[in-house]
């Protein structure tokens, strides 16, 4: 027998045209359900690729407010709009051929030195970055900072859309950080340690003797190995 | 030891380190600590004239809030603001003022800043270093002096912004004495310069470096009809372009004889007989160093 | 060479326009040329500081396409000097707002020498590109 479910049903406002939607629907699930076949502004569905940014008012307010579709909730009379994607400056690096120093944005952003300290980028950040704050160390040449501050970035463009100075915030600190994974960030030497034991072949007997097991001994193998942690 | 916030703005902290390093050391010897502003950001540079224009206000108050958050968090003996670059100075101040003044405005920009835990109440004051050595006392600072600097021609260059607009400048902008006082408490020969607030042309630098060696040519070489032998400057743009840009005059001026330009604090280092290597003498284009052990100096 | 200006409501609603922005009684100004004399820009503007308020005065939006006003460094000189207590400083920056709002640069990005420009203190980038670009 099928069961039925009575779902409460909310209106919103999708490029401003009304719809009912049901309560509890996130932007994305709101916009299919209404009918949109989304092939842009759409992606993991799981907070991650930065993909569905989008800009909404709520009732009653002025404020403007950036989210990512799949994970903001909708509510009553919310106005929603996607911004797939903001046009922005690409620099085009080789990053074995860049000379690391604080004055790298010159090459390629130089436009970060038009930051007002507004921190506008701040405020529609849906990962709770503090925008302006790695731009102002980008200005100061804290590449190591920069990098740090902007870790959770997933290059929504949301910033980058709402900048009064024009800064593509999001590609100057993927810079950034690509400079400081290469050359600024210490080297792990139990990485080098273990690489250098792999091309020596110290584990070439244990791969081999895997490869050859049967898919029951291998699962086997796999419940029985050692653990040296206990789980209480 | 007395401390004292300090906000560095950009350029102290990469192209002009050895300014910061060398005023701190200074400081640290007059019983100062200058204590760096946490999260703070870019001033701005220039300070916007227009009436209407809050927006670029906001960076100053920014760092103006920092201050005021600093001040509510601990203990200060001197709660004041302390700035080294006079473009910062300029901003800072000029900024400051108008949001003291004006409290609609004041309340626009912090109703604008809300992601800020509190409201700027245009309770700080920002002073310039040398204001602070002024207070310190001249004399007090003669009595530090290990090696003064005798017989060295120095001509003290303001520039605009250390003495301009009147209400915000720290000395007369026509007849200014602070650093000719201070270079004498060292042990200087202080040759006034007439040109000693003469623009130096400042942003022109990165598109236009005709004009800026034009200025420099003039600036320079009245010190130098003068009898100057060494210009001290508190702005790394001045000294920028009063240093780094002798390339350029000296390409359109081929009789022009180079002369060196220092941080003020770079030679306030020597003469207290403080570590040269906070002072940064070989960060320079003109090398002051030959001329500095010529008058007894081992640099 | 003789100049043709023709001067209507339209020029009264410039000069308010100019002084709303700069906030400075421009009708003070009796073009006494102090402030050309202090400017040390002045060898590389196309008219005098004199000559841009007095342009401002009679409303004559040619004023906009100066050279002037981006050669002006805000150094102050005339600010201190002006017998009439007149921000000939602000005059020029209000001059330089209005095509600013309209996002006309000055600063070409692309006629700069990055390798020069990275030799700079980043102070001089930013006021370049607050002062020069819109």
């Amino acid at each position: 027998m099928m069961e039925v479910i009575e779902v409460k049903l909310v209106p919103i406002f999708i490029l401003s045209r009304r719809f009912e939607v049901p309560e509890g629907s996130t932007i994305i699930t709101a916009m299919e359900y209404a009918g949109f076949k989304l092939k842009k502004g759409v992606g993991c569905r799981e907070g991650f690729c930065g993909a569905c940014a989008s800009l909404y008012r709520l009732e009653g307010e002025y404020k403007l407010h950036g989210g990512l579709g799949c994970q903001t909730v909708v509510q009553p009379n919310m106005q929603i709009v996607q911004i797939p994607y903001t046009p922005s400056p690409k620099a085009i690096y080789d990053l074995e051929k860049i000379n690391v120093g604080e004055e790298i944005f010159i090459d390629f952003y130089p436009e970060i030195y038009r930051c007002l300290s507004c921190n506008t980028c701040t405020k529609i950040c849906p990962q709770d970055i503090q925008v302006m704050d790695y731009v102002q160390a980008g200005i100061r040449g804290d590449l190591e900072l920069m990098a740090n501050t902007s870790f959770d970035c997933i290059m929504c463009g949301l910033c980058t859309a709402r900048c009064p100075a024009e800064i593509t915030q999001y590609n100057a600190a993927l810079l950034a950080r690509r400079l400081f994974g290469k050359y600024i960030q210490k080297k792990g030497k139990f990485l080098e340690d273990r690489f250098k034991q792999v091309m020596d072949g110290k584990f070439e007997e244990g791969y081999t003797e895997l490869m050859s097991l049967s898919k029951e001994d291998l699962k086997k193998r796999y419940f029985d190995r050692e653990l040296n942690f206990s789980i209480t | 030891m007395k401390r004292i916030p300090y906000y560095p703005g950009c350029s102290l902290k990469t192209k002009a380190k050895h300014f910061e390093t060398s005023a701190i050391e200074v400081a640290r010897a007059l019983d100062v600590e200058m204590v760096e502003l946490p999260r703070w950001n870019c001033c701005g540079a220039v300070h916007s004239l227009a009436t209407d224009d809050l927006m670029h206000h906001v960076a100053p108050v920014t760092d103006l809030l920092r201050v005021q958050e600093l001040k509510q968090s601990q203990k200060w003996d001197d709660a004041r603001l302390v700035v080294l670059c006079s473009m910062c100075l300029n901003v800072l101040k000029r900024t400051n003022k108008r949001v003291k003044d004006v409290l609609e405005d004041r309340n626009k920009i912090n109703d604008f800043m809300y992601l800020e835990e509190t409201r700027y109440d245009g309770n700080v004051e920002v002073v310039h270093y040398l204001e602070l050595l002024k207070e310190i006392g001249f004399d007090k600072i003669q009595e530090k002096v290990t090696k003064p600097l005798t017989g060295l021609k120095v001509s003290p260059y303001y520039g605009c912004l250390l003495l301009r607009p009147k209400d915000i400048g720290i000395d007369d902008p026509e007849s200014p004495s602070i650093q000719e006082d201070l270079f004498k408490a060292l042990g200087c020969t202080v040759i006034n310069n007439p040109l000693k607030s003469r623009c130096c042309g400042s942003y022109h630098t990165l598109n236009d470096k005709a004009l800026v060696a034009e200025l420099a040519h003039d600036i320079l070489t009245s010190a130098q009809k003068a009898g100057a032998e060494i210009l001290t400057t508190s702005c790394p743009l001045c000294a920028y372009n009063l240093d780094q840009r002798q390339k350029e005059v000296l390409n359109k001026y081929p009789g022009f004889k180079p002369i060196p330009v220092v941080y003020f604090t770079e030679l306030m280092i020597l003469a207290l007989g403080l570590d040269k290597n906070f002072a940064g003498l070989e960060k320079h284009y003109i090398d002051p160093r030959p001329l500095l052990n010529c008058k007894g100096e081992n640099v | 060479m003789i100049r043709k200006m023709i001067i209507n409501n339209q020029s009264e609603e410039f000069h308010r326009k100019i002084k709303e922005l700069s906030g400075e009684i421009l009708t003070l100004c009796d073009q006494c040329g102090t402030c050309t004399g202090s400017c040390p820009m002045v060898i590389e503007m196309d008219i005098t500081p004199s000559q841009m308020m007095r342009l401002v005065l009679l409303g004559d939006e040619e004023v906009l396409e100066a050279k002037t006003i981006w050669i002006c460094a805000s150094c102050y000189s005339c600010t201190a000097r002006c017998p009439r207590g007149i921000d000939a400083s602000k005059v020029a920056e209000a001059l330089r707002q209005i095509k600013q709002r309209k996002a006309v640069d000055y600063l070409n990005w692309e006629d700069v020498d990055i390798e020069e420009a990275k030799e700079l203190p980043q102070m001089a980038l930013v006021a370049a590109f607050r002062k020069l670009t819109g």
